[in-house]
């Protein structure tokens, strides 16, 4: 088996605060192999931003890496001194932010900005390095690189921008690309863009992406896996086809549920009621039993490890073959 | 760009014709300037002549179209107590005081930054700590008491440094300058510590916290994910975004340094154009005053005129929307 280019292993960040500690990870674990699109998806606040930035090494105080373990490509990351993660990001990990219109410094062309980020990384000259900005321009879909190359960021369109932003991260040809929310601040019409982009890029070049997203239509269309995640723990990983079609844990269910579709007409919307506890007030056991339909009472103790079930992991009691509702659920 | 550059110069041109008519206005209500200038016992028909003679007995627009014609060309009258030109008199000040200012400004910019920059950085820091004091200090005490405390210690206590005057200066044709020689440099460190204190500790503040502002957005976490380093990102990236407030905030208190060059001359003696203005106080020279006013404002439209178009050049945002057809 080949080594994946991104592995976490228990990750857990914790955020301190002056009353208490808060876990806004708890116990991560997921692998993206080469050329694999994973999306991360979930609520607001239950940790996939965050979980992206600890790959990179972007948690800044009062928040910090508190347990668990990073690989990129078999090499442990987590740990590593201010500078050789430094190093690491950008050249070996691209980050993609939400808002392409804040992303951008203001005040410097985008050439400058590219050919920065190029020569920070790689021993090229200046006419080198602003060849390949203007080539990656290209790449991206900027129109008349070479002429766009010496614009400010506020004379680009947001979609415009964002395949800027997409440039910079690529631009030392990075192992992995961390994608937090890349479409979210865009028009409908550009988000298919964007999407086509990143996926092409991806496999082009054999990237690994990490696709953080709260929009299932968006994992659907690019993702080969997906994690939901909820209040800081992946409540269900798998291929994004059975997760999509036939999602096991409750949660990622009612997500699932929350997809209008045109195909059922006029059914009402499935609601998951309540909403995801604050990371203050998680509750004992799954962190999910209160708002849970079939909620029992191991679940209100007990906190469920993910299991495997074949191509994927639930974290959920209903499917621990030790437990009677197991045997239950799979009857039904 | 031209365009922009012309509208500001006319809307100047108006400020600036405002404070005409105020210090025009001035002779008009501080008395009759004739007595100023004639004795007590001068029989009424010498009065009179005086009057004629100075074209008070015109009527007042004529007097003012007059007055600002004059003061166009730089003649602000004659004064009362030195009986010399005022633009005179003024040129020679002026040297002193715009040493004074600039060296002042250049103080208070590069520890201002520095020291905000560093508290910045180093939030937590003894020195940011002492930095925090220190502008604490300079930002309540007033600075003719600034002024003593320094001439107490360095001139009185340690004898460091002269306590008054510009010291040795030379003669650059109508200019002189205490820069090129050792007792002018010594002179000037005091008074321009004094004066610009209470611009560091503004900038020192400023600076910080448009620094923090500036840390958390999200080029800055862009430019960290891209892997540039620390110090390109906190002194490229940050430190250029910070200087857009900075600078206005810095030009506008060039001005009011000169303005507050005042108290800071009459503490150090300082033979500047503010000594000038408070001798002509004591002794309603109103020539003077209404000179300086007209001086000072001039500074200040002009100061305000360059950091509009110093923005420009600095922010790209504000290029092409000015550039662009309204």
């Amino acid at each position: 088996m080949t080594v994946p280019v991104l592995s976490v292993r228990n990750l857990e960040v914790e955020f301190l605060t002056r009353r208490s500690t808060l876990r806004a990870i708890d116990g991560v674990s997921f692998d993206i192999a080469k050329g694999e699109v994973l999306g991360v998806v979930g609520e607001s606040g239950a940790g996939k931003s965050v979980t992206g930035l600890a790959v990179i090494g972007l948690i800044d105080p009062p928040g910090r890496i508190a347990g668990g373990e990073i690989y990129l490509s078999g090499t442990r990351i987590d740990h590593l001194p201010p500078e050789e993660i430094r190093r690491i990001r950008g050249k070996r990990i691209g980050m993609i932010f939400q808002d392409p219109l804040t992303s951008l410094n203001p005040l410097y062309r985008i050439g400058d900005q590219i050919v920065e980020t190029i020569k920070t990384h790689r021993n090229l000259s200046d006419t080198a390095a602003r060849k390949r900005a203007i080539d990656l321009l290209a790449e991206v879909g900027i129109p008349a690189p070479e002429k766009r190359i010496d614009a400010y960021p506020h004379e680009f369109s947001g979609g415009m921008r964002q395949r800027v932003v997409i440039a910079l991260a690529i631009c030392a040809e990075p192992e992995l690309i961390i994608a937090d929310e890349p479409t979210t601040a865009l028009d409908v019409s550009v988000q298919a863009q964007i999407i086509s982009l990143i996926k092409r890029l991806g496999r082009d070049h054999g990237t690994a992406v990490m696709l953080v997203t709260h929009d299932m239509g968006v994992i659907a269309e690019t993702s080969d896996r997906v994690a939901v995640m909820y209040s800081g723990r992946i409540a269900e990983i798998g291929p994004v086809r059975d997760v999509v079609q036939n999602p096991l844990h409750p949660y990622a269910r009612g997500l699932m549920g929350a997809i209008p579709t045109l195909a059922a007409e006029n059914k009402r919307l499935v609601q998951i009621p309540g909403s995801m506890p604050r990371l203050s007030a998680i509750p004992p056991g799954c962190s999910f039993n209160p708002r849970c339909a079939l909620a029992f009472d191991r679940c209100r103790i007990e906190r469920p490890e993910p299991q495997t079930q074949g191509s994927r992991a639930v974290a959920c009691h209903l499917f621990d073959p030790a437990s009677p509702a197991a045997a239950q659920e799979t009857a039904a | 760009m031209l365009a922009f550059t012309l509208r500001r110069a006319i809307q100047a041109v108006g400020v600036m014709i405002a404070v005409g008519v105020i210090a025009f206005s001035m002779f008009r209500f501080a008395g009759d300037p004739v007595n100023q200038i004639v004795s007590l016992d001068t029989p009424a028909a010498e009065r009179e002549a005086v009057r004629k003679s100075l074209g008070l007995d015109d009527p007042v627009p004529v007097q003012f179209a007059r007055y600002f014609a004059n003061a166009a060309q730089f003649k602000f009258g004659v004064s009362y107590q030195f009986r010399q030109p005022v633009s005179n008199l003024l040129m020679e000040r002026m040297p002193a005081t715009l040493e004074l200012a600039a060296c002042a400004t250049v103080f208070a910019m590069v520890f201002g930054i520095l020291m905000g920059v560093y508290s910045a950085l180093r939030r937590d820091t003894f020195l940011t700590k002492i930095f925090q004091a220190v502008s604490l200090i300079g930002i309540s005490l007033p600075t003719f008491l600034i002024g003593i405390l320094l001439i107490y210690l360095f001139s009185v206590t340690l004898g460091w440094l002269p306590s008054f005057g510009r010291g040795d200066v030379v003669r650059i044709g109508w200019w002189t300058t205490g820069l090129l020689t050792l007792s002018g440099l010594k002179a000037l460190i005091m008074p321009s510590v004094t004066l610009g204190l209470f611009q560091m500790t503004l900038i020192m503040r400023l600076v910080r916290a448009e620094m923090l502002e500036v840390l958390r957005t999200d080029y800055i976490r862009f430019a960290r994910a891209r892997g540039l380093t620390t110090r390109a990102v906190h002194f490229g990236h940050a430190l250029k975004n910070t200087l857009v407030p900075v600078i206005t905030v810095a030009g506008l208190q060039f001005g009011s340094v000169i303005a507050f060059a005042i108290i800071t001359e009459t503490v150090f003696q300082w033979p500047g154009m503010g000594l000038l203005f408070v001798q002509a106080v004591q002794n309603v020279d109103i020539p003077i005053m209404a000179a300086y006013l007209l001086m000072v404002s001039l500074i200040f439209v002009t100061i305000n005129l360059i950091v509009d178009i110093l923005y420009t050049v600095v922010d790209p945002r504000l290029r092409s929307t000015l550039s662009r057809p309204a």
